[in-house]
């Protein structure tokens, strides 16, 4: 057989299937074009923007007040953590002081987002490997914390609960006993998966050893979040770059050994734990502090529904800040939160007028997907939705 | 202030280094922001990335932004994060509408995606990119949609025909106009005549 008959007979032998965009492990609209040596991955082409809705177009387009309900609609698994981002931009450039209490109130729910997302992903990595039970004892829990983001902005979802300058509206006293019952209740649910995936035979032979990511290609490929701690980097932005008050807040970070799926698992089990722990500590907080949950700036902030009804100037504020919109001061800041899939940014940029210049949304998932080529080349075509499962990645936010 | 010191400083030592690939820098609410000269990027970058007081190991974000006045109208902007030294760092290169800027995958292989999102949605075109796709827009989409001349509403919309059997593309139609308020108020000079006044000048 001469050369070129092999290298023609070798080319016939790879094939190409679609994965998605509708495929159960896709986790969204993802169309993954896999390019395969029998059941060998040689090349992966993701095909994304399925999901596109022109968010940044549409931002600047709006209000600050306007923009936020978009943020809900990102990552819309732990919605509140982006809206945080784009709280927190505004805020430095309006260079407004958060009151304690709002900020307690934040971090409380950021840390509560955090358990609604690594619990959807733990138990649909599970589910992606075969596991069908782990999602719904998951969903279980979720719903319950689903019914606290209830309680405390009127929307199971798609909250609006941060505002520019704190948040909307306080919680009631009986929110914040139900909390701490949970924070009771929840590490017995947490073991109870724990068990029934951990050590699981074929949860570990789908799980370790693939996907392994070095802490270099983390570096280069610009991972964030719990895919460069699962690969051993000490690094979150709670503990490197605290906001609000995540320095006053003791707690660890977990790190992985090997960089492969399984420990990135690991890690999010782990930081449910913690984050459960952080909960309490910001319940304890906010016993003790009273006050504003939102900053007395009246360009900024509403006036109370009682002054309105005898204040000439805090009606015309009122009219003012929902129609007008409060205006930002010229200038560009980037600011970035540890959000539960990894570094969420925001780079907003302000001309002094009522609405962004220019708002572009950093996402964690982008750049994690980005890597399922070199990820996945040489696995099995099996393991391309465990790796998927592992990076944790949601359309919304990919997207936008 | 000692941020701003620290920044001060680290503005310096870029300034040192890479003096003629720079065209100034300016910290502002706390963060650093350097502008580049478009067609030296990449070897602005690599300094960053690999000198030994900087070690900007992580490309964190690009993007593009849009000033259509300006005769180079787009600015591409880098976001680097050194772990190291717990800093970030901006880096802006205005380009204009028919120039290109050299591709940075060499320097953070992340940029690939990073870059085609750019040409995606700005037709900012980084030269030597292998794969420089559209990547969020639909497949066959025409026109730049942040572009800040692009309408909001976009140019077509899809529905499906029931005759053809098919999705079929169409210009948007719109029953109503776009209500896109200025909120000017016109007590402090507005640029523009107002409703009921048009006859005062004659």
């Amino acid at each position: 057989m001469s050369t070129t008959e092999a290298t023609v007979e070798e080319k016939d032998r790879n094939f190409t299937i679609n994965f998605g965009p509708q495929h159960p492990a896709a986790h969204g609209v993802l169309r993954l074009v896999l390019e395969l040596d029998g059941e060998i991955v040689q090349r992966v082409d993701p095909h994304i923007g399925l999901l596109h809705r022109g968010t940044e177009k549409l931002i600047e387009y709006k209000t600050y007040l306007q923009a936020i309900p978009y943020f809900d609609r990102l990552d819309y698994v732990a919605p509140m953590n982006q809206e945080h981002a784009f709280c927190m931009a505004a805020e430095r450039l309006l260079d407004i002081k958060v009151p304690r209490r709002a900020q307690i109130i934040r971090t409380l729910f950021c840390e509560l987002g955090r358990i609604l997302s690594h619990l959807l992903n733990v138990t649909t990595q599970a589910l992606d490997v075969g596991a069908l039970t782990p999602p719904l004892w998951g969903f279980e829990e979720r719903e319950k914390l689903m019914v606290f983001y209830e309680r405390a902005s009127g929307s199971r979802m798609h909250a609006a609960y941060f505002r520019v300058g704190g948040v909307h509206q306080d919680l009631p006293e009986e929110l914040i006993d139900d909390m701490e019952q949970w924070c009771e209740e929840f590490p017995k649910a947490l073991s109870m998966i724990e068990d029934l995936i951990t050590h699981n035979r074929i949860f570990k032979q789908r799980n370790v050893d693939i996907g392994v990511v070095t802490k270099e290609q983390a570096f280069e490929w610009g991972f964030t979040g719990v895919m460069l701690r699962g690969s051993g980097v000490p690094w979150d932005l709670r503990k490197s770059q605290p906001y609000e008050i995540y320095d006053e807040l003791e707690f660890d970070i977990p790190l992985g050994k090997n960089g492969d799926c399984w420990d990135r698992y690991l890690c999010r089990m782990e930081e449910m734990l913690i984050s459960n722990n952080l909960m309490k500590q910001c319940i304890g907080l906010l016993r003790e502090n009273k006050g504003p949950i939102m900053t007395d700036d009246g360009k900024v902030s509403p006036p109370k529904r009682g002054e309105m009804k005898g204040s000439m100037e805090a009606l015309i504020h009122h009219f003012k800040l929902y129609t007008e919109g409060p205006k930002v001061p010229a200038g560009e800041v980037y600011t970035a939160v540890e959000a539960p899939k990894g570094e969420f940014g925001v780079y907003l940029v302000s001309t002094g007028q009522n609405k962004p210049y220019r708002c572009k949304i950093r996402a964690p998932g982008y750049t994690h997907l980005q890597a399922m080529d070199w990820m996945n080349k040489g696995h099995m075509l099996a393991d391309v939705s465990a790796i998927l499962g592992s990076l944790d990645i949601v359309f919304g936010e990919i997207d936008r | 202030m000692s941020i701003n010191d620290d920044l001060k400083e680290l503005a310096d030592h870029i300034s040192n280094g890479i003096d003629s690939d720079i065209r100034g820098s300016d910290i502002s609410f706390g963060e650093l922001t350097i502008t580049a000269r478009a067609d030296r990027i990449v070897h602005v970058l690599k300094f960053l990335r690999d000198d030994s007081l900087c070690r900007f190991i992580q490309l964190i974000d690009l993007c593009g932004v849009d000033y259509p006045e300006r005769s180079q109208r787009f600015d591409v902007v880098y976001h680097l994060l050194s772990l190291h030294n717990n800093t970030r760092i901006r880096i802006k290169c205005a380009v204009g509408e028919d120039e290109t800027i050299p591709s940075v995958m060499n320097v953070y292989p992340c940029a690939d995606w990073f870059e085609r999102e750019a040409f995606d949605m700005y037709g900012i075109v980084f030269s030597d990119h292998p794969d420089l796709r559209r990547i969020l827009t639909d497949y066959n989409f025409e026109g730049y949609p942040l572009r800040k001349d692009f309408p909001l509403t976009g140019e077509v919309e899809v529905r499906y025909d029931d005759e053809q059997k098919r999705v079929v593309y169409e210009p948007v139609k719109l029953v109503q106009e776009y209500r896109n308020f200025d909120y000017l108020s016109p007590w402090e000079g507005a640029q523009y005549v107002l409703p009921g006044d048009e006859k005062v000048g004659e």
